[in-house]
């Protein structure tokens, strides 16, 4: 049986197309030759076609107890063989393959996007063996450890470290800007990104799934079988309404003695666009996105992204590029190129964000600093030559220098500008200078934020862990309604939270490392820049390019998916009622209220295909600004 | 333990689903059994030492659907 049932399956084409003709033939005797008994014959014969490969899957699911369509269409076409009308027979089992051949074909369709994504993926790599020798070998049969080597115009194979050669790579498909990066001895390079120019031999660190490029499929491909409410709902519903269905059929049958008013009440009862309307718009959707590099989690999150009323936003990284840069460096006592060389020797000691930007600075000398010790909170200290050194807030100082009226005038005036402070002194007073050092908000940022205001997002709030000045000074020039300074990570969690008990529908927006706890906190998580794991573990919506005008992209998208899912379950329940309306009226028949089911199933799925093109008006040339702004 | 994916010919039916999610389920020793509608393909965790990949395999065929290809992993 079960063969029976593939061979249907894998040929379904061709029975289509072997009904369609006897059909035709049936008409051609009964018109043409005047001979009912050859149009009943090919009816039949047709009929019988059709009617096994429908028979046999519902065989097999009722096996594991389940009334699927496939039941109710078998019960209904038995029911028109046994009251002679071999033509109904006929035409329903025809129009119910041919359905399901053209639902086949468009629900491919909507399942491209992702498709694509997963073919994207590399199978095979180039093995360096012990010996020297290369073979080729199956991406999932790789080991962490082994060399691989990757030539010109190929896809890297694995997640792993450069081990050996120069080359440029193109890393669209995990970070989504498509620009070369020379990669050389000890860089990471991921699996699913092209090898523009060059060789390098590779060692593995993660294949298959567990690399960033397979984690990004994976998350993809189960968003798309999350399920919303509406469609849990609606497959719970499905479960106990076909059965209904049958019931209903049965009684209505017992009642009025007619089988024929009670096999059609099957047919147009069967459930088909309402099934399928709600999983084609969401897989569309989410596949769209995907396509972008805006990675929804599941439909449940375009669902809670439709009522969100707040966005919280973090600041560095987010809203700003996350790179600092030294503005200005004014130096009150000391020689100034001294002063840079000393600063950077020491800050080449410490990770922190401010850090970086000084050791940025071009030096003349290098220095080796002493005793280099981190004050939580506060900066460094360390002895070059003797001399001992402060690097870091004016706390830090304040023990150092005895009120300096000249100091603090200065870090006021650098602080209200919106500058971070990083202040440099010698212990025996002889120099004295500040660092003001300032994030730049992405070129992006004030358009998108616009954007997300004429979205409907109501407040707009910051949440950072700098201080007040510069917070304020960077919202100033942005549509932001709220700004909450000098908060530490769980500060910001218990914000959310807060506004979450008020009533308020909260997403936040960050960079998915360091603020996994307001992540964990928000109604939606949203994480920004690249698909780290910890990004994809605690974000229901991941922004692989740092570009927010993706948020608005995504959000727009979450809200015509929605938008088309309930066109999608209006429609198919408005074409049952319309059937049933018929039916009692006497317009319907059998026949003809398949053709109208597949019909609805149809443009469902051509509904939902809008989604795949769907691009929200965001003019994207309004976000480009001239080059030397950008840096 | 092992982790097991399976890639399923093309699903078209919702009900496809659940006959091959009771399927899996059915055989001993079978756990956390998932099925991506979308995506064609079935994940579970699976004791070697209560069943084997083959048997499963050989349920989701029984049940009228082409298995196209099977990877494990060590958990």
């Amino acid at each position: 049986m079960v063969k029976a049932q593939q061979f249907f399956i894998k040929n379904r084409r061709t029975v289509v197309a072997v009904m369609a003709a006897l059909l035709l033939l049936a008409e051609v005797g009964r018109f043409a030759g005047h001979s009912m008994v050859a149009y009943q014959i090919f009816m039949a014969i047709a009929g019988l076609i059709g009617l096994i490969p429908i028979l046999l899957t519902a065989i097999s699911s009722l096996e594991i107890r389940l009334i699927s369509i496939d039941v109710l269409v078998s019960l209904a076409v038995i029911g028109a063989f046994i009251i002679g009308e071999f033509n109904e027979a006929a035409i329903v089992t025809w129009l119910f393959m041919l359905g399901e051949v053209l639902e086949d074909a468009t629900l491919q369709k909507t399942r491209s996007a992702v498709q694509q994504l997963a073919n994207m993926a590399p199978q095979t790599a180039q093995v360096v063996n012990d010996d020297g020798t290369i073979s080729e070998e199956d991406v999932d049969f790789l080991d962490v450890g082994t060399m691989v080597q990757v030539k010109t115009g190929a896809q890297v194979p694995v997640d792993g470290k450069v081990r050996d050669g120069k080359a440029l790579v193109n890393e669209a498909s995990i970070t989504g800007e498509s620009r070369l990066i020379t990669k050389q001895a000890n860089d990471e390079v991921f699996a699913g990104t092209i090898l523009e120019n060059g060789t390098i031999t590779v060692e593995t660190t993660a294949t298959g799934e567990d690399t960033t490029f397979g984690k990004i499929i994976e998350l993809v491909e189960e968003a798309q079988d999350s399920q919303t409410k509406a469609q849990r709902f609606i497959d719970r519903f499905a479960k106990y309404y076909t059965p209904l269905v049958l019931l209903v059929a049965i009684i209505v049958g017992l009642i009025t003695w007619d089988l024929r008013l009670a096999i059609t009440v099957m047919v147009l009862g069967c459930p088909g666009a309402l099934v399928i309307g709600v999983p084609a718009s969401t897989v569309a959707g989410i596949g769209n996105g995907a396509r972008q590099g805006i990675l929804f989690k599941g439909s449940d999150v375009m669902d809670r992204l439709r009522h969100v009323d707040t966005i919280a936003f973090d600041k560095t990284g987010t809203l700003t590029l996350g790179r600092p840069a030294v503005k200005e460096l004014l130096v009150l006592k000391g020689d100034r190129q001294t002063i840079i060389d000393q600063a950077v020797a020491i800050e080449q000691q410490s990770d922190h964000p401010l850090a970086q930007a000084i050791t940025a600075l071009p030096v003349e000398q290098k220095l080796t600093p002493a005793d280099v010790k981190t004050i939580k909170g506060q900066g460094l200290q360390a002895v070059i030559t003797g001399q001992e050194y402060r690097l870091g807030n004016q706390q830090l100082v304040d023990k150092l220098l005895t009120d300096n009226t000249q100091l603090k005038a200065a870090s006021e005036r650098l602080a209200k500008a919106g500058n971070s402070l990083v202040i440099f002194a010698s212990a025996d007073r002889s120099e004295l200078a500040i660092f003001a050092i300032k994030d730049r908000l992405r070129p992006q940022t004030a358009q998108a934020l616009q954007q997300l205001k004429q979205l409907g997002v109501k407040r707009l709030v910051m949440l950072t862990g700098d201080n007040l000045g510069t917070a304020q000074e960077i919202a100033a020039d942005l549509p932001i309604n709220e700004v909450h300074a000098e908060m530490l990570p769980q500060d910001k969690a218990r914000f959310i939270e807060q506004e979450r008990k008020q009533g308020h529908q909260v997403v936040f927006v960050g960079d998915g490392i360091n603020d996994s706890p307001a992540l964990s906190a928000a109604d939606v998580a949203i994480a920004m820049g690249s698909g780290t794991d910890v990004a994809m573990d605690v974000s229901d919506l991941v922004l692989v390019k740092s570009d927010l005008s993706n948020l608005v992209i995504g959000i727009a998208l979450a809200n015509q998916t929605m938008h088309t899912m309930n066109e999608n379950i209006m429609i198919a329940l408005l074409t049952v009622l319309l059937l049933f309306i018929g039916l009692f009226a006497g317009y319907v028949e059998m026949a003809s209220g398949m053709l109208i089911h597949e019909l609805s199933i149809l443009i469902v799925i051509l509904n939902s295909m809008r989604l795949i093109k769907y691009s929200p008006k965001v003019d994207h040339h309004q976000f480009l600004v001239p080059a030397n702004d950008l840096e | 333990m092992e982790k097991v994916m399976m890639k399923l010919g093309g699903l078209t039916c919702p009900s496809c689903l659940t006959k091959i999610q009771k399927s899996v389920e059915s055989v001993d020793g079978t756990k956390d059994v998932k099925v991506l509608f979308n995506a064609g393909k079935v994940k579970f965790t699976l004791d070697p030492a209560l069943t084997s990949t083959d048997t499963v395999q050989e349920n989701i065929e029984k049940m009228g659907y082409a298995v196209q290809g099977v990877k494990t992993k060590e958990l």
